[in-house]
């Protein structure tokens, strides 16, 4: 991955036995926030200690660069170990391990030495919006104002990296929309490096521009998000990435596939499938719902991906139908929150588009 | 009445908590410092040892060590011609010795409570390894820790066993009000000996009124208005 901006990078290969697997991960992290997305227990939490040096990994590296300059922060072949003290990492904690015997004021200026220590405080109170807050002790503030005190105090301390931990985990749904549109931008003006891990796949592709996916203390794919998300590869990738819809194929032609999942779907590709294509997966919304009268003019052709809707299941959301067909399909399509009868949007075809087939490798599980 | 037995308690008391509050904090600290768990488990089994031994036990290795004959006594006794056994010092001597594992094991105890994710935050902020004790871990150990005071006050204050073996029962020099309460039973004095056991009743539940208020305090500032 390169760095444009020319900025800090860091570079970071951990081994570390774990009770029940191995975590063995490298990556970089450069410009932009980088995202591990993963479910819990997948060892992502372990990764952040490492590189905050509040765990020591059994072997490996941990290294940041800045232009020409390189500092070492964990090396196990030279024995170097930096103190968390000296790494300048800052940790944002899930439950923000904020100091309860200290006011908001004392919380970020714990990490601030010198002469600049009130100026600093006062902007970053200024800053993340917590001016009239200063005396308040932590268990006074709601989660939202925890959190700000939290990234203050981080900000404050001025670190070359930040580590965010399941920022949003412990909030209400409608406070972790706003409060993430409010990391967005902290995330965009920082200037150093910045590891976001998450178990949440919207928060991942809200918040970074690159992304790692990690299962069993592994990395299952990695890459730009956007990209990645559009061609996940493997099925594990996919089912991450939210997709719903997963078969195991027969390759029938060089576009042509077989989903033997799903009824024995004949299906075609714009991409030739290659040799190790062993699945297809849809993504739930890239359904076209067809009249009858669209769906005879695609009959005849060979792209035509046509899926009659018999029996549908339709179970109701604030925003959205989720229609489950008969052979196991699931095709999520928008609505009107005013709108409750499903029978009008049901239509007698859905029609896939050959370039929303995605190929993937390994099994489905 | 004698009061000497009420005012050498109170001295022995004061004097022992003193040393007793700050060696079971340090102690505390070191021990959960250590990495290795077999040393851990060692170091905390030798400093809990005065309190599951019986008092006289404890009292019998103090005068072992400490009388005129044994190796710090002796030293004591040659280079600062300082008797301590069966004088007034030994007194506190025994009170710490009997209420540092109650401070150790309290003290401890609300260590461990404090969030190690407290402690790792205020790592990656910069903050020294001793500035995190004091500010982070003990700053939330409060609660504990002072009900780990009281809790060894109140044993120092009753010091019985150890004290016998190593200070004696010297009227006026050594006799603390445990002393005093069963030398006044030996001679058959019942009403003195109700004079002393109401004196240490008092205290004793005065300390434990201290305690609750000082937890009561430590937790409320921080909780209560929004």
């Amino acid at each position: 991955m390169e760095n444009e901006t020319g900025g800090f990078c860091l570079e970071a290969d951990i081994k570390k036995q774990l009770k029940s697997f191995r975590l063995e991960l490298s990556f970089q992290a450069g410009g932009g926030c980088l995202g591990i997305l993963g479910p819990s227990g997948c060892g992502k939490s372990m990764t952040l200690k490492s590189i905050a040096g509040i765990v020591t990994p059994d072997s490996g590296s941990i290294i940041l660069r800045n232009g020409e300059s390189r500092r070492v922060l964990y090396d196990s072949r030279t024995g170097r170990n930096e103190r968390p003290q000296a790494r300048k990492v800052g940790y944002l904690f899930q439950n923000y391990a904020l100091f309860p015997n200290m006011t908001v004021e004392e919380n970020i200026a714990a990490g601030v030495r010198g002469r600049e220590r009130r100026k600093k405080t006062g902007e970053m109170l200024e800053r993340f919006g917590l001016v009239g807050l200063e005396k308040r002790y932590p268990l006074q503030l709601s989660g939202g104002q925890q959190q700000r005190v939290a990234l203050a105090r981080i900000m404050a301390y001025e670190p070359d990296v930040i580590l965010l931990d399941e920022p949003f985990s412990a909030m209400d749904t409608h406070l972790r929309e706003k409060l993430r549109l409010e990391l967005q931008k902290i995330l965009k003006e920082y200037g150093g490096v910045s590891v976001l891990v998450t178990h949440d796949r919207d928060e991942a592709y809200q918040l970074c521009r690159n992304m790692v996916l990690m299962d069993q203390g592994k990395a299952m794919a990695a890459g730009d998000t956007r990209e990645l998300f559009q061609n996940p590869v493997t099925c594990k990738a996919a089912r991450f990435t939210g997709c719903k819809n997963i078969s195991r194929i027969r390759r029938t032609g060089e576009h042509t596939l077989q989903a033997l999942d799903w009824g024995g779907l004949e299906l075609f590709a714009d991409r030739p499938i290659g040799d190790g294509i062993t699945a297809v997966g849809i993504r739930a919304h890239d359904f076209e719902p067809l009249s009858q009268g669209e769906a005879d003019r695609w009959k005849e052709r060979e792209d035509g991906n046509l899926i009659p809707v018999r029996e549908p299941s339709v179970s109701e959301m604030p925003f959205e139908w989720y229609v489950t067909l008969e052979n196991g399909l699931w095709w999520k399509t928008e609505k009107s929150i005013h709108a409750h009868s499903a029978g009008e949007v049901i239509p007698p075809w859905l029609r896939i588009p050959p370039s929303a087939l995605i190929l993937l490798t390994g099994e489905p599980e | 009445m004698d009061w000497s037995p009420i005012l050498i308690s109170m001295k022995t008391a004061s004097l022992s908590i003193f040393v007793t509050f700050f060696l079971g904090i340090f102690s505390a600290w070191a021990v959960i410092r250590l990495e290795h768990p077999a040393w851990k488990a060692f170091w905390d089994g030798l400093l809990t040892l005065p309190l599951v031994l019986p008092p006289t036990v404890a009292g019998f290795f103090l005068l072992y060590l400490f009388g005129v004959k044994g190796p710090v006594g002796k030293f004591f006794l040659d280079f600062f011609s300082v008797k301590i056994a069966f004088s007034w010092p030994a007194t506190v001597l025994a009170a710490v010795t009997m209420s540092f594992p109650l401070m150790y094991r309290s003290a401890r105890g609300a260590f461990e409570q404090v969030n190690p994710d407290l402690v790792a935050a205020a790592r990656t902020l910069g903050m020294g390894e001793w500035e995190i004790f004091r500010n982070v871990i003990l700053a939330n150990a409060v609660p504990g820790v002072v009900s780990g005071g009281v809790l060894a006050f109140a044993r120092g204050l009753g010091e019985f066993g150890a004290t016998s073996m190593i200070a004696g029962n010297i009227a006026g020099k050594t006799r603390t009000l445990p002393m005093a309460v069963y030398s006044e039973v030996a001679a058959g004095n019942m009403e003195a000996a109700w004079m002393y056991v109401a004196v240490i009743v008092f205290i004793a539940f005065a300390s434990v009124m201290v305690m609750n208020g000082a937890a009561w305090k430590a937790e409320g500032g921080k909780r209560r208005g929004k």
